[in-house]
């Protein structure tokens, strides 16, 4: 193999690995703070994508500047996400914080599908593949008969530091000790006068932010979307999480990495090659769990009775 | 208990068979998108005055007493409707679809309902059993009845290799592992192609003591379709599964799969072997969702991933929800209204997983014992 094609590889396990990265950053917030699996996550990170399209489609006409066009999806997909997070928190999770802990998952299950079927149907023409404009430069550098596209490395940048600002987030900010505060303990942070729905509510803005980004990152990646793409990423970004730790967020972008370098390595080394690759990936994932239920990490087990 | 209580309540066991009986039947005869919402708006009124004035409760409670008489009317009822649709295709696969989708949900019932084991990937169980229906009755000449059981049998035996990992987690992560299995199941056959890629595979005819299914029944003067022939095999096949899984859970088996459901941790230190109840009610609710499987490919003949995805699984745990978590009864309400409606209301057929889903998020929210709660468990003819 060529050192081209490695390259290629590469680039394309670490972009796979930035994205299941900053779901599973998601999944692990979420468990962190409220003990729960929000379980439409992966059709949030659609929801994005598709909240960036719309923005697109619809400024299209008017503005003619790639880059402006590509802040305002942005935003457009990174606000919508942010209130359907709060939203997903304060309608349905919340609420349930007594009930059992088969109800919150079968209403966060039946979110994604409304959340997957609106798009499917509300969407023009939404059960079709939809094209994801190439907002970012096509340019690539070559480099020997390794050629690298700029529009990659930029994404991997913006996705670095995109985890980078939330690492620093969580560590150095009030808002951050806070959001920590109430993952260690509700009812400590409580009389210490955190305001705890507050919290919750703002850590589920954050980590469908981070859902949002992975959405559009994923669109200008594929230049492709569809209404599905979130079922799988999810899935995978679930696992990801899992096999991190849950509730360790630095877990969760270990856990990504992980398994997308499973994955690309898996599609290499694999005689049957991609048509099996999904099934692979489940497969990998339901092996995964049989092996280390709790992750790689390992959660707290005991259990009060 | 008096001979004359015994009388009433069964008398209010046959008027509430003969009252669901009458409405299945209504509701299959009518043909115009709005005839059918008359006829829904109608019922919906009526049951809710009935509630409303307390006599739906009363009727319920009495007719429970009786659930024998239930079953038996209830057979009946199925029959009836059977009989008077005898000429008409389309009511009568209607039918014998509700049924399937009742038998899968039974086996859901089981593992989701008793034993609190969670299961996001029926629609493959149900797509296990149909292929190995399609490639067993295709390619050898195995009776097929036995066909039918080993379709059973290939979906317990698939989902007894999900079984590790899944009594090694609980809750959410069991939960994932289910989703993977049923999103590696719709792929595996997506692109295998020797079973038929996204084209899917074609099934002849179910054969049985020398009758052709697809042949049209004929008994004297009277005539029926062939879809008759799968109406009575899988009113028979639920019947048998009604009373094996009404059997079980009045059993203590059901009693044990109670404890587990209710608190794991609780019924383990009370000396339940949690891992082996699992593996019973798992088991045997893969076998009645992949027997269901096998029967319905040979019913439509025909069998596409496509049917096998996702939201079908979640369309299955939806009934199982809406007739209430645990009541065999309900959740036969349920099939039959979440089978029926989309297919005769076309205007809903797009709509459907948006519909169940949105159905399935305000019954938790408002109401999380689902439509028709589970009933208290009674000893010695007492409700406890």
């Amino acid at each position: 193999m060529n050192i081209g094609l490695l390259g290629q590889y590469v680039i394309n396990g670490m972009m796979l690995g930035m994205m299941y990265a900053l779901v599973a950053v998601g999944f692990s917030l979420f468990f962190g703070v409220l003990d729960v699996i929000q379980f439409s996550h992966g059709d949030v990170v659609t929801g994005g994508a598709f909240a960036g399209l719309a923005v697109y489609l619809g400024l299209r006409g008017v503005l003619h500047s790639s880059s402006l066009l590509l802040v305002l999806v942005l935003m457009g997909a990174v606000v919508a996400m942010a209130l359907l997070g709060i939203a997903i928190a304060r309608g349905l999770v919340l609420p349930l914080r007594s009930a059992p802990a088969l109800n919150t998952l079968l209403l966060t299950l039946m979110a994604g599908t409304v959340l997957r079927e609106s798009i499917r149907l509300f969407f023009p023409n939404g059960s079709q593949p939809q094209r994801f404009p190439p907002l970012l430069s096509e340019r690539a550098i070559a480099l020997g008969s390794l050629t690298l596209r700029v529009d990659n490395l930029l994404l991997l940048a913006a996705g670095a530091t995109l985890i980078g600002g939330m690492h620093l987030f969580i560590t150095r900010t009030r808002l951050g000790l806070a959001i920590r505060a109430v993952a260690q303990d509700e009812e400590t942070a409580r009389t210490s006068g955190i305001p705890f729905r507050k919290v919750v509510l703002l850590t589920f803005a954050i980590g469908s932010v981070l859902a949002a980004f992975a959405g559009v990152m994923n669109g200008l990646y594929y230049n492709e979307i569809n209404f599905g793409m979130g079922l799988l990423l999810g899935v995978i970004g679930f696992s990801a999480a899992v096999l991190g730790g849950l509730g360790n967020i630095y877990g969760g972008i270990l856990g990504g990495f992980l398994f997308a370098g499973l994955q690309t390595v898996g599609a290499v080394a694999l005689p049957l090659a991609s048509a099996y690759k999904d099934v692979f990936a489940f497969g990998v994932v339901i092996l995964l769990m049989a092996w280390r239920p709790t992750g790689l990490i390992g959660e707290r087990a005991s259990e009060r009775v | 208990m008096e001979p004359n209580r015994g009388f009433s309540n069964r008398l209010a066991a046959l008027a509430l068979v003969a009252i669901a009986t009458a409405g299945a039947a209504a509701l299959l005869w009518v043909e115009s998108d709005r005839a059918i919402l008359i006829l829904l708006l109608g019922i919906a009124i009526v049951a809710f005055g009935a509630g409303r004035i307390g006599i739906l409760a009363s009727l319920m409670q009495k007719a429970l007493q009786q659930r024998r008489t239930i079953g038996t009317g209830a057979f009946l009822g199925i029959l009836l409707v059977g009989f008077v649709f005898r000429e008409d295709h389309f009511s009568l696969f209607l039918i014998g679809r509700v049924l399937l989708i009742t038998l899968a949900c039974l086996g859901l019932h089981l593992e989701f309902g008793a034993a609190g084991v969670v299961n996001f990937a029926s629609a493959a169980f149900f797509g296990v059993g149909g292929y190995t229906a399609a490639v067993l009755s295709a390619r050898t000449g195995i009776p097929h009845l036995l066909v039918l059981v080993s379709g059973g049998c290939a979906s317990a035996l698939i989902g007894s290799l999900l079984l590790l990992p899944l009594l090694r987690t609980r809750g959410h992560y069991a939960a994932l592992i289910t989703i993977a299995f049923g999103l590696l199941f719709r792929t595996f056959v997506e692109v295998n192609d020797s079973l038929g890629g996204p084209q899917g595979l074609k099934l002849n005819g179910f054969k049985f003591l020398g009758l052709q299914f697809n042949d049209e029944l004929a008994a004297g003067p009277i005539h029926a379709s062939f879809y008759e022939n799968y109406v009575l095999l899988a009113s028979v096949l639920v019947a048998i599964a009604f009373v094996l899984v009404q059997r079980l859970e009045s059993s203590w088996l059901g009693l044990a799969l109670d404890a587990i459901r209710l608190d794991e941790v609780a019924a383990a230190s009370f000396g339940f072997e949690v891992a082996r109840w699992k593996i019973l009610a798992f088991t045997l609710g893969n076998f009645l969702i992949g027997v269901a499987g096998a029967l319905s490919a040979f019913m439509v003949g025909f069998l596409a991933p496509n049917n096998f995805t996702f939201p079908e699984s979640l369309t299955l745990v939806s009934i199982v929800l809406l007739g209430g978590i645990g009541n065999a009864w309900g959740l036969a309400v349920a099939a039959f209204l979440v089978v029926l409606l989309p297919e005769k209301l076309q205007i809903l057929q797009e709509y459907r997983y948006l519909l169940y889903a949105g159905l399935v998020i305000l019954i938790l929210r408002f109401r999380p014992a689902g439509l028709i709660p589970r009933p208290m468990r009674r000893y010695l003819g007492h409700s406890a």
